[in-house]
């Protein structure tokens, strides 16, 4: 199986059952070292759920989880010591200021770096005096990746780290995650934005309803769906439906409200075939693009729903 | 060495954390030493306070008014009807109401405190007028001594129920907080000890002790004369332990709540009885002798009851054994319990 050198993080067959629900449904994941992987997937995947498993957080009502060659039930302790972790839902303490936390969190590991490089690591030096409720939400969060890399860990868990955020602000969290990687570390994400899977993550494992339902880095994942582009529009109102899959090339349909989107191989040979026949239904055509397959395109194809639906 | 630094770090930004609160100090500090002002300034040692005793216009009895009003102690009121007279014995404005001649009538309410002290002032001053020699004479000297007042009795009380409303209060309160902004479960998957946490939350205390349990007593010494005659070094001993005891109560009590609102129910079931109980406003021995030893087992009475031995009597250690191990023993029972069924998540 996996060693701890090569293979600091792996699970098998990871369960978690909240009554009759099944939140975690037989999840096998291993992350290599120096890599990221993400986790994919919408809100209520069970995203949240297989990452606290994995940080020890929850119990797996079944499977196995080694963290740097370690099992939670048995070594728990030393395990905690090496690994940082970002909660999705955490408010650090107000009245606390920038450097008082990073003191205080650096003080629960045995080893570790001091925090004013730790500060300067996340951007934070100059905000060393402000209290957190003075702080913006992209300090905030990057205050929290510094409480998690204050320890040095092996390994960084990171739930959700940019949501909520602005542009800019996501890009600073995604640059430190990205030093904490060229550095060596090793990174678990999880994330329901599909540009963070592809900047950050190596590798990906796709979620649904607490099943795997694709995994690979996100170059494969986007060359399983096997299309070449996808063509969206929107097409004016008319009396009876147009069969689209018997154009030339069309891999699958999507419609819906008005708005349909084709996934072709040959956009050259698909278009002005499509063109032709709204023009023979005389249907009015608007709203035409063209695009590279994107996760979220492997996501609604593979689910029949978009990534950010409830 | 990092198990030290841990635990005076946790109980340092705990310490910042309440001071950086101004409502938090406002409770602390100043509510106390309001309460006694206000509280002594009620109860404050008065002279002999007359009672006022009512008498209808043109009753026989209205003979007597001249002697009542000449007996020191007793406030003659007299009324046009009957009805008024009537009415303000039934509201409490006039302690008693005489009638007739001879037999007198007095009527009162024997359930109001002042009512069977103007029977007995109306009584004396009638029979004196009417002739009456006593056969020995009696010599009366008002006894106004420090230790023995109102406010005496009261400054140890004020002290302890204040380091119980901190103790619980404070440390309640913070720790559902945490709890809610799910700082608790982030420290869950860090290597912190969790008994440094829980010792922190008790430790912090010891840091706003000073202040607190200084300036009331301080304020009760100086400005209302409160005697202080124990041990200084056994007192703040006791008030430490004290402090301890209820910020372990505070986190027994929040150590499964969930919400602000949950956990104030839980630390006023808690603290409600002791208020009422533990000998804070009135002495306990108000209540039925057969209570009594449950009563000495609440650590309030027993924080109570020693403070009050070591600042109004001067009693030491060795006399106050049981009140140090009731204390002693909830501080430990709290804090292993709250250390088992604690909820991190």
């Amino acid at each position: 199986m996996s060693t701890p050198n090569s293979i600091p993080l792996s699970a098998r067959s990871l369960v978690k059952r909240y009554g009759n629900l099944v939140a975690v449904d037989g999840i096998d994941l291993a992350v290599p070292r120096s890599t990221c992987l993400a986790l994919l997937g919408p809100n209520g995947a069970g995203k949240t759920t297989t990452i606290e498993m994995l940080e020890g957080l929850l119990r797996p009502d079944g499977g196995e989880i080694q963290v740097l060659g370690r099992s939670w039930e048995r070594e728990g302790a030393a395990i905690r010591e090496r690994i940082g972790v970002q909660l999705q839902e955490t408010r650090l303490p107000d009245k606390l200021t920038v450097l008082e936390i990073l003191r205080l969190f650096r003080s629960f590991y045995g080893e570790g770096q001091n925090p004013e490089s730790v500060m300067k690591r996340v951007g934070l030096s100059e905000k060393a005096r402000t209290r957190t409720m003075h702080l913006s939400g992209g300090q905030r969060q990057r205050l929290a990746l510094g409480c998690a890399l204050v320890s040095r860990p092996e390994i960084l868990f990171l739930d959700e780290p940019t949501t909520g955020l602005d542009p800019q602000a996501r890009r600073r969290v995604w640059e430190i995650v990205e030093e904490f990687k060229k550095d060596g570390g090793t990174v678990l994400l999880t994330t329901h934005y599909m540009d963070e899977a592809e900047r950050l993550a190596d590798d990906l494992v796709i979620i649904d309803h607490g099943k795997v339902i694709s995994r690979g880095s996100p170059s494969a994942v986007i060359a399983a769906l096997g299309a070449e582009s996808i063509v969206s529009f929107t097409v004016g109102e008319g009396s009876q439906d147009i069969d689209y899959a018997g154009l030339p090339g069309v891999l699958a349909v999507r419609d819906g409200q008005g708005r349909v989107e084709l996934s072709v191989t040959e956009t050259h040979h698909t278009l002005p075939a499509l063109l032709d026949l709204l023009k023979s239904r005389d249907r009015s055509l608007s709203d035409l693009h063209t695009h590279r397959p994107t996760l979220e395109d492997v996501f609604v194809s593979l689910t029949g729903r978009h990534l950010r639906d409830e | 060495m990092s198990n030290v630094r841990q635990l005076r770090q946790l109980t340092w930004t705990r310490v910042l954390t309440f001071t950086r609160e101004p409502e938090a100090i406002f409770w602390v500090f100043l509510f106390p030493v309001v309460l006694a002002l206000v509280l002594s300034i009620a109860f404050k040692n008065r002279g002999i306070e007359s009672v006022p005793v009512g008498v209808v216009n043109g009753d026989p009895a209205g003979r007597w008014v001249e002697a009542l009003g000449g007996a020191g102690g007793l406030e003659p009121v007299v009324f046009a009807t009957r009805a008024a007279a009537e009415q303000k014995l039934r509201s409490g404005a006039i302690a008693a109401l005489i009638e007739g001649d001879d037999p007198l009538r007095i009527r009162y309410d024997p359930t109001r405190p002042e009512a069977e002290t103007a029977r007995l002032r109306v009584n004396d001053a009638v029979q004196r007028a009417a002739g009456r020699t006593d056969p020995v004479a009696v010599d009366t000297d008002v006894v106004t001594e420090h230790g023995a007042r109102y406010i005496d009795f009261l400054i140890p009380g004020i002290l302890g129920m204040n380091l119980m409303g901190t103790g619980i209060w404070g440390t309640g309160f913070a720790l559902v907080d945490m709890r809610q902004k799910k700082l608790l479960k982030r420290l869950l998957v860090t290597p912190m000890k969790k008994t440094n946490f829980l010792m922190a939350q008790m430790f912090s205390r010891f840091m706003f002790l000073v202040g607190e349990v200084g300036l009331i007593t301080l304020f009760g010494v100086w400005i209302l004369g409160v005697p202080f005659r124990g041990s200084f070094v056994l007192f703040s001993v006791l008030c430490a332990l004290g402090a301890f005891c209820f910020a372990g109560l505070g986190l027994l009590l929040a150590s499964r709540a969930e919400t602000l609102e949950g956990v104030s129910g839980l630390m006023n079931f808690a603290m409600m009885p002791m208020w009422l109980l533990s000998g804070v406003f009135f002495s306990y021995e108000h209540f039925p002798k057969v209570f009594h030893p449950l009563i000495r087992l609440l650590p309030l009475t027993a924080l109570n009851d020693g403070l009050r031995a070591i600042m109004l009597e001067g009693k030491g250690i060795t006399q106050l054994g049981p009140e140090f191990a009731v204390v002693a023993a909830w501080t430990g029972l709290c804090f292993f319990v709250a250390l088992r069924v604690f909820r991190w998540q």
